[in-house]
């Protein structure tokens, strides 16, 4: 199209000038101003895949979706493999040392010296001691409470009350031979990898844990 | 300055002041503000984040003790 006739169509005939290099320039100024306006009347997006059910890889996606909502984003998980834990109906989440040397283990109470050091168990006590995961997960509960962290289950909570979307991957339950009325009912949808990758496929942040 | 509502994030640690904050202001009317108490230093940088994002005013963000006060108004 001819820049005359551009003219001709255009109301603001006026504010459009004739030659080519200031064309360029007002052109250039309103697509500016057009990518501007569509980026800030846009929500932005949070997709995260969680595929983990212990403690230590709960708090990921459960803080990162629920602060995603607060900032008023659209926000989603889709939940696979030992990640549909996470949505039991009956949390039994624990977290354990064994084969997780980055784990500190600190004590929750007592003098501040104490709780500085950490006390690294040998996986041969870890993963021998009858019971030793119970115990770490009780130590970590109490390090979370002490310090004002919420809980999971808290977390799940705040998700469900600021519409996080909680999708839950239909292949898992038949693999583990779960039955779908052992998770919460807050569950928006069964759905495949196909499902989550199309709807992932738009989110500003995608994030696998 | 007087607020219309506040909220006491003391002793709460991430993500709950921010989420709780976000819970306050959907309680108040737009125009009208929310006193946030927290003790956690990490809600400093992410209450100018969060008002940034949603577009409510940050009007003031001071630290008095071991407490950090912030002043919001509601877009």
């Amino acid at each position: 199209m001819s820049v005359a006739k551009l003219q001709t169509v255009d109301s603001h005939a006026d504010a459009i000038p004739s030659d080519l290099a200031s064309l360029e320039d007002w052109f250039d100024k309103r697509l500016d101003e057009k990518l501007a306006e569509r980026e800030s009347a846009r929500t932005p997006s949070l997709a995260i895949i969680a595929t983990k059910g212990t403690m230590d890889m709960a708090y990921p996606p459960f803080i990162l979706a629920t602060t995603a909502a607060a900032l008023g984003w659209d926000a989603s998980i889709f939940f696979t493999f030992y990640g549909l834990e996470l949505l039991k109906k009956d949390l039994q989440i624990k977290v354990s040392p064994l084969g997780n040397p980055a784990m500190p283990m600190k004590m929750p109470f007592g003098p501040e010296w104490l709780q500085r050091i950490n006390m690294p168990i040998p996986n041969l006590v870890a993963g021998n001691f009858p019971g030793f995961e119970s115990f770490a997960t009780t130590m970590m509960e109490q390090t979370v409470k002490a310090k004002g962290v919420p809980s999971i289950q808290e977390l799940r909570n705040i998700c469900i009350e600021s519409e996080v979307r909680l999708v839950a991957c239909q292949m898992t339950v038949d693999l583990f031979n779960y039955s779908q009325d052992e998770f919460i009912p807050e569950i928006a949808e069964w759905i495949g990898a196909t499902s989550y990758l199309v709807e992932a496929k738009n989110a500003d942040i995608c994030l696998f844990v | 300055m007087e607020a219309n509502q506040t909220l006491d994030a003391r002793g709460l640690n991430c993500p709950l002041p921010i989420l709780r904050t976000k819970k306050s202001l959907n309680n108040l009317q737009s125009g009208e503000t929310l006193k946030v108490v927290s003790t956690d230093p990490g809600s400093l940088k992410d209450m100018v984040s969060f008002c940034a994002q949603t577009g409510n005013a940050l009007l003031s963000s001071q630290q008095t003790g071991g407490d950090f006060e912030f002043f919001i108004r509601k877009a």
